[in-house]
């Protein structure tokens, strides 16, 4: 098992309840879809697997690799594999692209006690990735996000992923934003880098996505709770019928 | 952990360069008065004609009264409580074998070891411990080409009618409180003077260092680049950790004519006081350039130390076609002071000025921008650019920006540009998630604000600069 959350529950500081008991188990070599409403706490689900501290998690747990990730910070939760391409990535004047990913890279090889990357063999690995996903180099000098138009961040974040080869890619609603051939593209690039060894949750609120990257399973998240699991078929039903009638289902409960 | 509480460890971090080295010096007893600027004149074995300069600076100095106009607030310093004169004691070195081990040492201790300076960038030294020249390197090489690089006290020995013609020429004796001070009891500096159509083959280096305790450090600058001629200067210090204030009063003066070019690269690391805001060096600098016509003065700056600075490098764009630039970060955390910024003195027709001012603020302290760009009369289709951005860290900060322009002829054309952000905590959790710790997110997005300055910077002055601000800002110091 690679990430098992047992009946999560978290919320603001000030105490706003956000996740009210999820439970997912995620195997490597599995994809798993996350779907539901706007608002309905998918990306609160993917900032607090990551770490971020603005949210508080009141009850019970969340294990990677066989070890709880609760009391680890973001950079440590990130250096054992755990990869959250951003549903808004932000925005970092005057640090370029590659050096932005050569310091995380060599963060992550620092934590592993190893010596920083070889300039060449990074430039190497660079070229590499930006050709799986069609990117021009040109993106390497480009200051982090700035300027780039919303389809160019999401391919970003994937350029991102393919360096540091996460054994958990979240990626929340990477689809949004990109045109039917970047869609393509990047799904492409996301199959490619797809193994045994990892695992991918896709954040989505269309089926589209799900065409390229296909998932083992499908989850309905309402009311920061998974109320409905199912096959890929699932994510076809919820694109013919909309979310009414789960809501329905689950209004007595 | 809030983001103020994450923020308050990562900009505490401890002075890295505080130590004071072990060099026996001969001093003269506090104060201030005509009989100790003779002594240090008589010390100096200066001519009758500089004696005269200086006791005449003293007398305006007296009369006039230290400036409040700054955002800044300091206890004044007791003028009578310091010691004008200090020098270490060996002298006269033409190898670094003659180099007092002691300041060796200390250089060692700084990273910058004078040996590999040598091999790396034939980067020539001029040091000045404790406002006397030690040391000076690549003389040499810097005279086939009839360049003098040398210390101003050796220039007025050896080169009396370039200092008697241009010494005050830009900034006079009674430009202000502390050029008179300076001119009053100035004990060493640096001379430059590059002939006609000669371009500099290295970078003119000076490593400023504060040795003595309660000794106050008046240094004294005068770079002239003549007709067609290309200099690039350095000066970078770092100060031992003291609990009293210290005084430093500098001058600075440029003189870049017809068609010379003079790029002047600072690197600013005295003592800041501790984090309660105790002790820490006052940083009270006046410099200033000439530009004749098609000359260009260049000025960049990365300002982390003290615990007040009050500096203002600045240009007057006298000859047609010349060129100003400014660029600057001054990184002030803890209860540092910062008033720092520009001016930008248009007289020549179509000159040309640009400023880019980056104030990164931490702790509780005051960063302050004051600009004053100045289109005289007949400055036919002057031009200026001003970007004046800062970047707060925390909420116990402040910043401020003060533009002043004065506009006399109808075909300027004058931009003001300002922003003010933070370090966002969306900056710094996306970092983390791909594995860089707050620190190394805050020094990454830290030197991105700054790129437009410290692009400007020499290659090796650069990554010095860089770590600096990294240690101004980080917690981890190492
Ligand atoms: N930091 C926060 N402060 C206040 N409210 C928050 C915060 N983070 C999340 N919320 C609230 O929690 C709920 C879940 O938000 P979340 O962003 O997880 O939704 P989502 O399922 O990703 O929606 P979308 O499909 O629109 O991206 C929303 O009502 C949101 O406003
Ligand atoms: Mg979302």
């Amino acid at each position: 098992m690679l990430l098992s959350i047992q009946n999560l529950h978290a919320g603001l500081e000030d105490g706003t309840p956000l996740l009210n008991g999820i439970d997912l188990r995620v195997n490597a070599g599995e994809v798993h879809a996350i779907m539901g409403p706007n608002g309905s706490g998918k990306s609160t689900l993917a900032n607090v697997i990551a770490g971020r501290e603005e949210y508080r998690v009141t009850q019970g747990d969340i294990v990677f690799k066989e070890q709880s990730l609760l009391a680890l910070t973001p950079e440590e939760r990130a250096h054992l594999g755990v990869f959250l391409s951003f549903q808004y990535p932000v925005e970092i004047p005057g640090v370029s692209v590659s050096n932005f990913i050569k310091t995380a890279i060599n963060e992550h090889r620092k934590a592993r006690g190893e010596e920083p990357m070889d300039a060449a063999a990074l430039l190497k690995m660079m070229r590499e990735k930006l050709n799986l996903l069609e990117m021009d180099k040109s993106f390497l000098s480009r200051s982090l996000n700035e300027g780039f138009s919303g389809g160019e961040k999401k391919r970003n974040e994937i350029f991102q992923m393919a360096m540091l080869q996460p054994a958990l890619a979240i990626l929340d609603e990477t689809d949004s934003g990109l045109d039917i051939d970047a869609l393509r593209i990047v799904a492409q690039g996301v199959n490619a880098l797809k193994s045994k060894e990892n695992a991918v949750v896709v954040i989505t609120h269309y089926q589209r996505l799900l065409d390229y990257i296909v998932p083992d399973f499908v989850h309905v998240l309402l009311h920061g709770k998974i109320v409905k699991s199912g096959g890929k078929e699932l994510a076809l039903e919820l694109e013919d019928r909309g979310y009414d009638w789960i809501k329905k289902e689950n209004a007595g409960a | 952990m809030s983001q103020d509480e994450l923020l308050e460890g990562v900009t505490s971090a401890d002075y890295k360069y505080g130590f004071s080295s072990e060099i026996e010096s001969d001093t003269l007893p506090p104060g201030l008065n005509e009989g100790v600027i003779r002594a240090i004149s008589a010390k100096k074995n200066e001519p009758e004609w500089l004696t005269d300069w200086r006791l005449e600076a003293f007398r305006l100095w007296s009369l006039m009264e230290e400036p409040t106009w700054a955002n800044v607030t300091y206890k004044k310093p007791d003028y009578q409580a310091i010691s004008y004169y200090s020098a270490a004691k060996k002298k006269q070195i033409t190898s670094l074998d003659e180099v007092d081990p002691e300041l060796l040492k200390t250089f060692e201790k700084l990273g910058i070891s004078l040996d590999e300076q040598k091999r790396l960038s034939g980067v020539a030294m001029d040091i000045v411990v404790d406002s006397v020249s030690v040391a000076t390197t690549f003389k040499k090489t810097l005279a086939e080409k009839g360049i003098i690089f040398c210390s101003i006290s050796d220039a007025v020995q050896e080169h009396p009618a370039l200092i008697k013609k241009y010494l005050g020429t830009i900034v006079p004796r009674t430009d202000n409180y502390f050029a008179a001070l300076n001119s009053a009891v100035f004990t060493d500096g640096s001379f430059c003077y590059i002939p006609k159509g000669v371009r500099c083959p290295m970078e003119l280096s000076t490593y400023f260092r504060i040795n003595q305790a309660g000794t106050g450090q008046f240094e004294r600058t005068l770079l002239i680049a003549d007709e067609g001629s290309y200099v690039s200067y350095l000066e970078g210090c770092t100060a031992p950790q003291r609990d009293e204030n210290q005084l430093h009063a500098a001058v600075v003066e440029l003189i870049a004519m017809e068609g010379a070019e003079i790029k002047y690269s600072t690197v600013q690391n005295w003592y800041p006081g501790d984090a309660q805001g105790k002790g820490g060096v006052f940083n009270f600098v006046t410099k200033r350039g000439l530009c004749e016509r098609k000359a260009k003065i260049s000025w960049t700056q990365v300002e982390t130390g003290s615990a007040v600075t009050w500096k203002y490098p600045s240009c007057i764009l006298k000859g047609d076609d010349s060129i100003g630039e400014f660029y600057s970060v001054a990184v002030t955390n803890h209860y540092q002071q910062a008033d720092t910024g520009t001016k930008m003195i248009h007289l020549g027709k179509r000159t040309k000025s640009t400023i880019v001012s980056k104030g990164i603020c931490a702790g509780h302290s005051q960063g302050s921008y004051r600009g004053l760009v100045k289109i005289g009369p007949r400055a036919e289709n002057a031009r200026n650019h001003s970007q004046c951005d800062s970047l707060l860290m925390g909420s116990g900060c402040g910043s401020h920006t003060f533009p002043y322009i004065e506009i006399q002829n109808k075909t300027a054309q004058v931009e003001h540009e300002a922003t003010t952000s933070k370090i966002g905590e969306d900056q710094i959790f996306y970092c983390n998630q791909r594995g860089i710790p707050a620190e190394a997110a805050i020094a990454l997005i830290v030197n991105g604000y700054c790129k437009d300055v410290l692009n400007q910077l020499p290659m090796e002055f650069a990554v010095e600069a860089q770590k600096l601000l990294a240690i101004s800002l980080e917690g981890s110091v190492g």
